[in-house]
């Protein structure tokens, strides 16, 4: 399978959005080049607003572009935008229900050997837990097209987490995307995968590792984070074991999201894949997706350990 | 903009009057809800009563008119004076100010854009008014509409490094369109404002920012509405006014003293305190 980087469908879609509504802007922390906006700015100067390398303010203004009729796509690298300016986002965006986008770039550890200081592996568990948020993690280029322009039509706060990692194609001639559904891309009776984002792809490996070992896998697209999908959950739950796998960490994520809906409806066993509560060491992306586990052999173990 | 209409011709009722009013409201509602920031709330009551009753262009009965004028109230703690000139100016039903912060109420100890009419902003949390209000005036420009953006801060405030992020942007920027008024009363939380964190020279460091600076009496409302009725101080420039202000103006055992932040007046003390703000009434 070829590899893309979802930024480009980002920016592509942005655009198209762009020329059919006058109100959508693009709002940049000093993140053309790092948002993949240059060719936006190209065809609307006027309307990529680049505050400077000032997210509070980033934020700010996003909301008040809001609160007169414009609708901001807001973009700066997701660990800036959610960590520097999160009381912004609570009370400017959220709180005030303004309708802004807020798009976290090269989230989770896309930023590998830049360290803990650039990866943005906390980013859900800060957005899923405001109020009024609908946060998603697009899986592929193709989720990411659908989720721009489903965002663009809904009025609400959002935050959108856009890797730059490059991702195989995994929701094509699947159920078209909708706010709050949950996708299956494979069915399977003895155990559920549930993944977003980057690690989509890794779980459909895996599900095809487990066919080979005589264990039927489904795979859930969760890419809706908040609202979630409690039926899909739920389904899941009563087939059997679930294992999460996120590029995050495992407190507070997409795991601990899935969780708070399993214990409180039908209790069944989990195992959460994801970054373990530590800042990651020195490596590429690739490399500490695989350090810690999130890889299509780490799934299939977890899987089987359930299953035992 | 409004030079030309002298200030007290404006209605029956002259806006100093407006201001007292505010005052006597909002020191009721802290007293009757056990709770608010009435030194703040008497600072800036004559900035208020000016920029509704003289500047903004409004119209209380389509509190969402695209084209009105944008006001914010970035100290938002301040409650209790936004409230009670919300409904001096009509926006919603005086008898309402009783709720204010009763369970369930929509008049929160800070502002809620979603519940009450006239409030543009939800603010709360400081340093978050005037990057709000630069989005807003940002919105005007682009779309060429002639509506003003006004955002009131204190000057604590003036702390928070948001403020600076965003007076940065409003200057390259060129918001004309854009007006902050300080509420500069010397006092925060704590302690004087020039003993926590010092602000001086502010005028200077809104200069050196790129703004037009005025620098005027924030209780003298003949004043205001001069300097908010020739805007921008500087062409082409977004503006700071700097209102020098008193915490507590009006009642003499509040007036600059910290501890009145937030301190709830006793029954006599509201009693001595209307008082003391009695008018024509």
């Amino acid at each position: 399978m070829s590899a893309a980087d979802c930024r480009v469908a980002f920016a592509e879609t942005l655009i198209a959005l762009a020329e059919q509504d006058r109100r959508i802007v693009a709002v940049v922390n000093d993140s053309v080049g790092s948002s993949n906006l240059k060719e936006f700015k190209r065809r609307f100067p006027d309307r990529l607003i680049n505050v400077g390398i000032a997210e509070q303010n980033l934020v700010g203004v996003s909301a008040g572009l809001a609160s007169a009729g414009k609708i901001p796509f807001t973009c700066g690298a997701s660990c800036f935008i959610t960590g520097r300016a999160l009381e912004q986002i609570k009370a400017d965006v959220a709180y005030s229900s303004h309708n802004v986008k807020l798009c976290g770039m090269s989230s989770g550890m896309a930023y590998g050997e830049l360290g803990p200081t650039h990866h943005s592996i906390e980013d859900l568990a800060w957005t899923r837990a405001i109020a009024n948020m609908t946060v998603i993690v697009p899986a592929d280029p193709i989720e990411t097209a659908a989720v721009m322009r489903a965002a663009a039509a809904a009025d609400g706060p959002f935050f959108l987490r856009i890797s730059r990692m490059p991702v195989p194609t995994v929701t094509a001639g699947v159920r078209p995307f909708e706010i709050g559904r949950a996708v299956t891309l494979r069915a399977g009776r003895d155990v559920t995968l549930v993944a977003a984002g980057v690690t989509v792809g890794r779980a459909l490996e895996a599900a095809a590792l487990l066919a080979s070992d005589g264990v039927d896998a489904a795979v859930v697209n969760l890419s809706t984070v908040r609202p979630i999908d409690r039926d899909a959950i739920v389904d899941a739950a009563r087939r059997g074991p679930i294992v999460t796998v996120e590029e995050h960490t495992i407190h507070g994520g997409l795991g601990s999201a899935v969780a708070e809906v399993v214990v409180t409806t039908h209790p069944v066993r989990m195992r959460l894949l994801g970054v373990p509560g530590v800042f990651a060491p020195t490596g590429s992306s690739e490399f500490l997706l695989d350090h810690f586990g999130i890889t299509s052999a780490g799934i299939r173990s977890a899987a089987l350990e359930l299953l035992r | 903009m409004n030079s030309d209409i002298g200030i007290n011709m404006l209605a029956e009722i002259g806006v100093a009057e407006r201001a007292r009013r505010i005052r006597r409201t909002s020191l009721r509602m802290v007293h009757q809800a056990r709770m608010g920031h009435p030194g703040g709330d008497l600072s800036c009551a004559d900035i208020l009563a000016v920029l509704y009753f003289h500047v903004l262009r409004l119209r209380p009965d389509a509190p969402g008119d695209p084209a009105r004028d944008r006001f914010v109230l970035s100290k938002g703690h301040a409650s209790a004076a936004l409230y009670a000139t919300l409904a001096e100016r009509g926006f919603f039903p005086a008898a309402d100010l009783d709720t204010y912060m009763r369970p369930l109420s929509r008049l929160n100890g800070h502002p809620d854009r979603n519940k009450v009419p006239g409030v543009e902003a939800n603010t709360g949390p400081l340093g978050h008014g005037l990057p709000i209000a630069v989005g807003m005036a940002t919105a005007a420009k682009l779309d060429s509409a002639s509506w003003r953006t006004f955002v009131l801060t204190g000057d604590g405030e003036l702390q928070e490094g948001s403020n600076w992020e965003a007076a940065m942007a409003a200057a390259h920027l060129g918001l004309a369109n854009l007006t902050v008024i300080v509420d500069r009363n010397r006092l925060q939380q704590g302690d004087r404002t020039e003993k926590t964190i010092a602000l001086e020279p502010l005028a200077d460091r809104w200069r050196t920012f790129g703004w037009g600076v005025v620098e005027v009496d924030g209780h003298d409302v003949e004043a205001l509405a001069q300097v908010l009725g020739s805007l921008p101080a500087r062409a082409g420039r977004p503006t700071c006014v700097i209102a020098s202000t008193n915490k507590g103006r009006g009642v003499s055992f509040i007036e600059d003293r910290v501890e009145w932040h937030h301190r709830v007046p006793t029954d006599e003390e509201l009693e001595a305190a209307l008082v003391e703000l009695e008018g024509e009434e």
